[in-house]
This record gives structure tokens, sequence and C-alpha cells, in this order.
């Protein structure tokens, strides 16, 4: 099993009042599915892509990923966790401004001591995986935001994580060029990825296997598509 | 801490520089006051380093060993001070006397009388000659010798013959390429015969030690009169003991002034040490001023980058949560801060040490000091690159260290 959330509870202070974000998920994820997370805003969906992105701890509760307790790591080894095993995917993007295509998907290399050599031809095979050959060393304000989206999932590949975790990928890109990134996912998730959608677009959701609805902290509904 | 890895360091540098290129105008600006600190420190050192240089080979010629009884000391503090030493009995050709016999532990000793006159050759003359009146004892007190001819002998002091020996410049400009030995040149309206021209002496403290001419004491006195007091040079035999001739030309000035014991000197014994101690405390003094100037400078330099460091963190608070969110480990995130302001602080030092190498050279194009910049001022500078990009980068950077990547993301 990939991923094993049991009874996994986020509580944040704000101010004198505690809010209870997420009350008791429980669920399990095995490598390779293609999964959706839906909810309105204010479901919970943020904070369960941050704990499933290493991004956050739970407050109570256990999240095992690859058998590892991550629910009680400290910063820096989450760090690492995130590093190796997480590829993330925003809905902006999220790329260095100023550094190259190649760059940037060479700077989670970079976190891990990849020596330079192997560093550049691994960025440059992902960059050409997905589809991007020829513009590896433009800047990200040169490039197309459906170019931009596929510079951040060749970052979030370059890696080979166990999973790549999508935060409305298609939410900043028109129809067609969103379609073109939703067909991208389906390939890499053909060649073996896990990948965990996070949109409130059911026809979105309706690309992978199995979709998960929050409401109010919950699982409200778990099935497969 | 975990050491860093080499792509670490060098990513952390590289970002560093590329922020830094980004905002050139920004990243000059924030140098202004730590390269103006370091102006300041650095031309201070060097100019006091010159300023030291200058004035101990300037006293050089004054001798170390040479030590010089007189009525007044060189230092004297107060109008009071004056007149007190003013009522002292003179210093007399007894004296001078005493110490040839009994100062057993002196190279030589010579009578010292001064005066300004103008020397006249036919029709040239030169006003403001200084006029010694010694004996030829004066050559090892004061360290030269003649370039031609001869200084005048004992027997031409003890017969009071009217000969004299020129300085460099009064043979350059009155006989202008003549030979001035056994030429007759009036000293104050009197005949004097040429018997030697002294080398060269250069200048001291502005004043030209070659516009000079020695006659003997005798004459002086003969000529100006006798009822002046006297100062005596005395060097020592040997530069270790000076400080045991001091004693034992005190214990024979004392008894020849009949002092008994618990009656403070009436006379003084003058070194050029006593000069150099107050040369020293003046230029401590200058030294804690100017020191805490260019601190001060250095200070608020420092402050300068740490603004824009807090700045430059929150400028880029969204590429920290970006880096964070795929891998970067907080030290990652903390040498890359801090790199930048050592680069910033760096960049600081290096253009304030160029600039003062420019005003170390100009200095000593116009001026009689040496001034040069030591090597040990680029290891200060190096030292407080390190220092102010450490102490004032450390907060901003761990607070970037420390954003929470959530936080950072979402950060417009």
């Amino acid at each position: 099993m990939l991923i094993d959330l049991q009874n996994v509870v986020k509580d944040y202070a704000i101010g004198s009042e505690v809010i209870h974000a997420l009350r008791g998920i429980n669920m399990k994820i095995e490598k390779n599915e293609y999964m959706a997370i839906m909810g309105p805003s204010g479901s919970g969906k943020s904070t369960l892509m941050n704990i499933l992105g290493c991004l956050d701890t739970p407050s109570s509760g256990a999240y095992r990923l690859n058998a590892k307790n991550v629910g009680s790591m400290d910063d820096d080894r989450l760090a690492e966790i995130r590093n190796r095993e997480i590829g993330f995917v925003f809905q902006n993007f999220n790329l260095l401004p100023r550094a190259s295509a190649l760059h940037n998907v060479e700077l989670p290399l970079i976190y891990n001591g990849t020596p330079p050599a192997e560093r550049r031809a691994n960025a440059e095979k992902a960059l050409i995986r997905v589809g991007l050959q020829d513009r590896m060393t433009h800047r990200p304000n040169e490039l197309s935001g459906g170019q931009r989206q596929r510079v951040a999932v060749a970052r979030a590949l370059v890696n080979n994580p166990s999973i790549i975790l999508a935060d409305e990928p298609t939410g900043n890109l028109d129809t067609r060029t969103g379609d073109e990134i939703m067909e991208l996912f389906e390939t890499l998730h053909d060649q073996g990825n896990t990948i965990i959608l996070v949109t409130h677009e059911e026809y979105i959701a309706e690309h992978s296997d199995r979709i998960v609805r929050l409401r109010d902290g919950k699982v409200e509904r778990d099935e497969a598509t | 801490m975990a050491a860093f890895s080499r792509t670490e360091l060098s990513e952390g540098l590289r970002i560093a520089l590329a922020a830094l290129k980004a905002n050139r105008m920004r990243t000059l600006l924030t140098t202004l006051g730590i390269f103006i600190g370091v102006i300041v420190v650095t031309v201070i050192i060097s100019v006091i380093q010159g300023l030291n240089h200058y004035v101990s080979s300037e006293f050089s010629s004054l001798g170390a060993n040479t030590m010089y009884v007189s009525k007044f000391p060189w230092i004297i503090r107060s109008w009071e001070e004056f007149l007190k030493y003013q009522g002292r009995k003179d210093i007399t050709e007894k004296h001078y006397r005493l110490l040839v016999k009994n100062a057993t532990l002196a190279e030589a000793v010579a009578p010292d009388l001064g005066t300004n006159r103008t020397v006249k050759y036919r029709t040239e003359s030169l006003n403001n000659v200084y006029i010694t009146g010694t004996t030829e004892a004066y050559l090892s007190c004061a360290n030269t010798v003649p370039e031609t001819g001869r200084f005048f002998s004992d027997s031409d002091v003890d017969l009071n013959r009217a000969v004299c020996v020129i300085g460099w410049e009064v043979k350059d400009k009155l006989f202008k390429g003549e030979d001035p030995i056994d030429r007759r040149v009036k000293i104050g309206g009197q005949p004097f015969t040429v018997v030697g021209v002294m080398e060269k002496r250069g200048n001291m403290f502005g004043q030209s030690m070659d516009a000079t001419a020695y006659i003997p004491y005798t004459a002086f006195q003969k000529m100006y009169g006798s009822r002046r007091s006297l100062d005596i040079q005395i060097k020592a035999a040997d530069p270790e003991k000076t400080d045991a001739l001091v004693d034992q030309v005190t214990g024979i000035m004392r008894q020849a002034r009949g002092l008994t014991p618990g009656k403070p000197d009436d006379f003084a014994i003058n070194q050029q040490s006593q000069i150099m101690d107050v040369y020293n405390q003046m230029t401590r003094t200058l030294w804690i001023v100017l020191i805490g100037i260019g601190s001060i400078s250095l200070l608020v330099g420092g402050i300068g980058i740490m603004n824009i460091m807090m700045v430059s963190v929150s400028e880029r608070t969204r590429e920290i949560g970006i880096r964070k969110a795929i891998g970067a480990k907080k030290r990652v995130i903390l040498w890359q801060f801090l790199m930048e302001s050592i680069v910033i602080s760096g960049l600081g030092v290096t253009i304030g040490i160029l600039i003062s190498l420019g005003i170390a050279l100009l200095i000593r194009a116009v001026s009689p000091i040496p001034v040069y910049i030591s090597t040990y001022v680029l290891f200060l500078g190096v030292g407080f690159t390190l220092t102010i990009g450490l102490f004032f980068g450390i907060y901003p950077a761990s607070k970037a260290a420390r954003l929470d990547p959530i936080v950072a993301l979402r950060y417009e």
C-alpha cells in the first residue's frame, strides 16, 4: 500500500477559535491509482492535500507513506520526503521566474545533491517527456500557460516520485490547453505513476479512476468512476 | 547541523548573485554604508601608519642614542611651566667641560649653539641660514660627515679660528658650481673661511637641514656673546646603555649645579623618545575617535544590509515557498540568504578597499607622508565582510528559513 490515512484530524487555532478542518479521514491509496479529491470550498480538500503532500502534519491520526510514519517527522525530514516522494503541480505553476525551464526542472535534483551532469541529463529527459525539448532554455515568461504547466509537470516527474500531487492543474488554463495537460496526466498514469488530483471541476475529476468527495472535513463518498 | 553538500553551497551562491544582479541599483546603494565605513577605517589606519613611518624616519636624523642637555625641555605644556624654565640658571661652558671629562659612557659630547643669519659670498647672499656653533664631536652626535673638505678640528675651536663648514644648500645657492673650499664667506657680517661642505641631509619636519653653516662654538660665542645658555649633545657609546648615560649625566649636572638630594633637576635631558611619546599619545586619541566614526558607519551600513535583506525575504516569500515545497531544507534557505548578505557586504568592502587604495596613492602623491595599504588591511576587509554579512544577515535569513511553506506558497 502506498498511502494509508487512519483517522486523520487537523485542527487550526485562529485566534481563540478552533477550526476543525479534517474530522477523521480514513483512506488507502494503492500504487498507480489515478484519483481525484473533490469538494466545495471549506470542505478540507486543501488541508488534505497539504497533509498528503507532507507540507503539513496531522493534529492526530496516522499518515503512512510507503510504510513510513510521516506524521511524526520534523521539518527537514519532511522536506526530504517531499523531495523524493512527491511531485507537486500547482494551479499557478509556481515556477522560479528568473530561472530557465531546465533550471526549474533541475531544482529538486539540486536539493538532493544529484551530481551536475546527471542532474542535467535527468532534467532534459523529463522535459522531453512533457514535449518541451525545444523550450529548455526559455524562461517562464517566454512560455505559454500550457508550456509553463508542462515545465511544472516535468519538475514534478524528475525525481521519480511516489505520487504526483496536482492542485487544480488546469485552473489557470483555457479548456483546450487544460485538456492537453489532462492527456499528459493520462499518459503518465499509463506509464505507472500514481496521480492525485485536487479539483472542483467534475469533468476534470472524471479523467480519474476514483473520486473522493469531501464535505465538512469528512469523506462523503469514495467511489470508482 | 549537517554539512552542506557542494551542490547546495554553489546553488546558494548562484541564487545570491542572480538576485543581486536583478537589483543592481539597490545592491549598490546598500553597499554604500559599508564602503564608506571601510574607506574611513582603512584610510585612517593607512594614514596613521604612514605618519608613524614619516615621523620616526624624520626623527632618526635626531639620533635615537643622542640626548640633549638644555635649560628648556622640548615639551612645555603651559606658560607657567615656560616661566619656571625661563628662571633656571643657564647651562654654560663649565658644564660642557665637566661632561666631556666625566661622562664616561658617552661616545661624544658636543656643545650646540644656534641662530639664523644671512650668509654672503661676493654678490650672492642667502637669508635665514641656521648657524651652529659646535665642535668636531657634533659629527658623531648628528651622525653626519663632510662631503668635501674637512670639519673644523679641536685646535680650530681652541684657537677660536674663523673657519666654517657650510651645508649643501648654501654651497649650491652661493657658489653655483665653484669650489667653495678656502673661499671667504660672510656670516652675519663676519668673515669666515670655508674648510668643508656637509653631505646632503634632507629635511626635518619641513625644515631644510642643508641651509646651514657650522662654526667653532668659541667663534660663535665671540660673535654673539658667551652669555647665552648652551645646549649639549651627548651620544651614548653603547645604545643599550642610553639610560645609564642619562643617569650619569644627571648626576654630573646635579653635582655641578649644587643640587642637594630631594631638590628637583633644574635642567632638562631631552631625547627623541620623549617627542615620540607625545606623538604617540596624540595619535592614540586620533585612533580612538576615528575608529569610532568608522565603526558607526559600518554599523549603519550593516543595518542597511539587514533592512534590504528583510525586503528581499518578503519579496521572495513565494520563491521560498516553492523551494521548500520541492525539498529545500531550512539550512539551504538560510545559506541562500546569508550568502546574499555576505556578497553585498563583500562588494561594499571590496569597493571600499579599492577607493581607499586610490586615496592612499593620492595622499602619497601630494604629501610627504608615505601612505600605503598593508596586507593586513586586506585581511581586515575579509574579516569585516564575514562579520557584517553574518551578523546582519542572520536574522533575515533565519526568518526566511523558518517560513511555513503553505503560508509562503499562498503569498501574493
